[in-house]
């Protein structure tokens, strides 16, 4: 904040504050008055329209004043009038900081127990995967689900595929990374609506869902050619692209012919994202451990 | 034309009319929403009907054109009355009623189709916006007209009120919607960051503070007295808490922000004027039920009496709660959860909507040359249905919304959360059922009150009505 806008603040602040001061002084000062007719204030609105002049209530004036007093008192002890700080020295940040802290006093050590145990080991220990299914529960359900079978666009992990590795050092690149899987946009280069449906059949007969001897030979070759640098010329796909086996009856998307042509059509963009830093290094391998023991 | 010959109730009637239609079809597409949270099927999978673009639509039928419409409707009949004058501008006036109706059924098109700003209560794009601005001015020219010519020296304390709702809403509507058109559909704000959000929520909690507090504040000054038949309480308690009120409500924003990105000091400041603002709020309600007492035995046989002290209890009920959740720990705990949508609407329906509907059966038969309303039984009925509609509405979302917040914030032995999302949401479900019911008999009030005063206006012709001589 500029010193300008500091002070436009600050000045703003305080003159409002002093406004509600003055109004209820203002009012306190006035004397009682009756509430018989001849108090009316005068004015008549409307044929029967009148007010009187009650004073106001002495408990809402002090409840203003006490409001305002500490107001005030808050003012002084947190930040508020312009770049004063306020005497406490809070922040929003210092106190996420300090409760973060704390839970890392208390919480680190659950973790720590297993730091030296060996990957194998882990998914084999009942306490661990304990811990795994809680951090599983807090962070993953959301997109894979709380079966943890996933949902069109989000895999599957109860199942024993692996998109991107299913060793110890894949998974946890999985979570403390996140992933980013990238299939580019290929009608234009396929050159044609046909050619799209072409591939389309080609892709399904790899997993048999088309009969082999009915797709055509320049989807073959176009596949050779542009396809198989990620998903490999037998289509049994990369875990180091990520790029999913085509063979197999696991459909990431949906394998209806549909699905698969906006996938040709549009390419696709899966993103996992990464959970390293706040989970640290023992969690990661917790929860690592916790979803390779969902396959087995 | 002789602005002393008769007033000018023409435009009222048709603001008064437009209120119900408006109240019966917002609330109808309030209960639609509340009965997806339960069955999400009922959207039919049409993109119109999702709840993302019905809630908005609810919001803005609701506040806009439910509440707007009794604020034009009565601030007109109150002007007039108050000023011993016609309505200055009779076709300007007709302008804001046809260019209001007209912003709500653009509304009622671009919001389903999914053409918004995304600012919450400003979702309106910019054509629509600018028209909302054009017809807004035209509202203030009528309004401060008439004031100007007023045939009495002194201005009566509701268009205080109705004036600096006018005056505010107009500011906050300019300046929350200063954006760069990209296409007829399509705009950008001017704001960045953190800037935007800030200035949403000074236009999204004084749309609070001055479309329905001050607003209806003016509507509760005139009815209130006019029906109790008693002079209002105090005039000293007016000026202090008017004062006090507009001039705290402007900080009360950053509230909405607690624990963002927003700097430490604008949200300090913001919760310390809202705590501040308690007793300015309360002021008012003061005023209205020591207007009210004294006039205690009118309760047996007036339920239009009945629907303005609940209503103002309401009214302290919420302006008690705000301040509450606005204090740091407590919004820790309410914010993001079922808790506020409570607030919301026992402000909504308890203070708004009953305040509204008690003056609309108040006005009604005054504008159409009769007693009383067509049948007092009914108004009966709904006060009853409106009152249990609306406590079913806020405990079922206090208790869903105490609850959602203590089991977000539960955590296990190991530092893991103890419930996941669905586990929460499932906790809720009972609770929806329950306010889903609690909407459905604030409706089914709504829809006695349509009869009601159908059977009032339906074979009435309105007779011009002279303008009475100042006393």
């Amino acid at each position: 904040m500029t010193a300008f806008w500091s002070w436009f603040v600050a000045i703003g602040t305080i003159v409002f504050i002093v406004w509600c001061v003055w109004l209820i002084g203002w009012s306190a000062k006035q004397g009682p008055q009756g509430k018989d007719d001849e108090d009316l204030v005068g004015h008549k609105w409307d044929g029967d329209l009148e007010e009187w002049n009650n004073p106001a209530p002495k408990w809402w004036l002090y409840l203003y004043f006490i409001t305002v007093a500490w107001g005030v008192g808050y003012l002084i002890v947190y930040p508020g009038i312009g770049i004063f700080d306020g005497v406490a020295g809070w922040t929003s940040e210092g106190q996420y900081e300090q409760e973060m802290q704390r839970a890392e006093e208390r919480y680190a050590p659950i973790y720590e127990r297993f730091a030296a145990m060996d990957f194998d080991a882990l998914v084999q220990n009942e306490e661990a995967i304990a811990l795994g299914g809680s951090l599983y529960a807090s962070y993953c359900t959301t997109c894979h689900g709380s079966d943890a079978r996933g949902a069109p666009g989000y895999p599957n992990l109860a199942d024993n595929d692996w998109q991107w590795g299913g060793d110890e050092q894949n998974i946890i690149t999985s979570i403390a990374r996140g992933r980013m899987a990238v299939m580019t946009p290929w009608a234009q280069v396929l050159g044609s609506d046909e050619a799209v449906d072409d591939m389309v059949a080609y892709v399904q007969s790899l997993s048999g869902m088309v009969d082999a001897s009915s797709v055509k030979d320049s989807a073959r070759t176009q596949f050779t050619t542009y396809c198989a640098a990620c998903h490999m010329p037998t289509g049994v796909g990369n875990p180091v692209l990520g790029a999913p086996n085509l063979t197999d009856d696991i459909w990431l998307y949906g394998s209806d012919a549909d699905t698969i042509r906006t996938a040709i059509v549009q390419g696709r963009n899966g993103q996992m994202p990464a959970h390293g830093e706040f989970l640290g290094e023992n969690r990661t391998r917790i929860l690592a451990a916790y979803v390779k023991s969902l396959s087995q | 034309m002789d602005t002393t010959a008769s007033y000018n109730d023409k435009v009222v009637r048709q603001f008064a009319i437009m209120t119900v239609i408006w109240g019966i079809v917002g609330m109808l597409v309030g209960l639609i929403i509340a009965a997806q949270l339960m069955w999400p099927a009922l959207n039919f999978d049409l993109p119109y009907l999702t709840f993302s673009r019905l809630r908005p639509l609810h919001t803005n039928a609701v506040i806009f054109a439910f509440g707007g419409c009794a604020l034009f409707g009565t601030s007109y009949y109150v002007v007039q009355r108050t000023c011993h004058v016609r309505l200055a501008f009779s076709k300007l006036a007709a302008f804001t009623f046809w260019g209001w109706q007209l912003i709500i059924v653009l509304a009622a098109i671009t919001l389903p189709l999914g053409i918004t700003q995304s600012k919450e209560y400003a979702e309106l794009e910019w054509p629509i916006d600018l028209l909302i601005a054009v017809v807004w001015v035209a509202y203030a020219i009528v309004f401060f007209g008439t004031v100007y010519q007023r045939r009495i020296k002194h201005i009566y304390v509701a268009n205080w009120f109705y004036g600096a709702f006018i005056i505010t809403v107009a500011v906050l509507h300019i300046f929350n919607n200063l954006a760069i058109p990209v296409t007829l559909t399509k705009s950008y704000t001017i704001y960045t960051g953190v800037v935007d959000g800030m200035m949403q929520w000074w236009y999204g909690h004084n749309a609070v503070g001055f479309f329905l507090t001050a607003g209806f504040l003016g509507m509760m000054y005139y009815f209130v007295p006019k029906q109790a038949g008693r002079p209002v309480y105090s005039y000293r308690l007016s000026v202090v808490h008017f004062w006090s009120l507009i001039a705290v409500y402007m900080w009360a924003g950053p509230h909405h922000l607690h624990y963002t990105s927003l700097p430490d000091w604008a949200q300090t400041l913001g919760m310390v004027f809202s705590i501040i603002l308690l007793a300015p709020s309360w002021g008012g309600m003061i005023n209205g039920i020591m207007t009210l007492s004294g006039a205690w035995h009118k309760l047996r046989s007036d339920p239009i009496i009945k629907f303005m002290i609940v209503g103002l209890s309401f009214y302290g009920m919420s302006t008690f709660e705000g301040p509450m959740m606005s204090i740091k720990t407590v919004n820790a705990l309410s914010h993001y959860t079922e808790w506020t949508i409570g607030h919301v609407h026992s402000g909504a329906l308890g203070w708004v909507g009953m305040m509204t509907i008690g003056s609309i059966y108040c006005l009604l038969p005054r504008l159409y040359n009769k007693d009383s309303m067509y049948s007092t039984k009914l108004i009966d009925l709904h006060f009853w249905t409106a009152t249990i509609g609306v406590v079913l509405y806020a405990v079922s979302m206090w208790v869903a919304g105490i609850g959602e917040g203590l089991m977000t914030r539960a955590v296990n032995a190991d530092g893991t959360l103890t419930y996941s999302f669905i586990e929460i949401l499932a906790s809720k479900f009972p609770y929806y059922g329950m306010r889903l019911l609690g909407g459905l008999v604030y409706f089914f009030g709504m829809l006695v009150m349509a009869y009601n005063v159908y059977k009032t206006v339906s074979k009435e012709k309105p007779v011009p009505v002279a303008v009475m001589e100042p006393a």
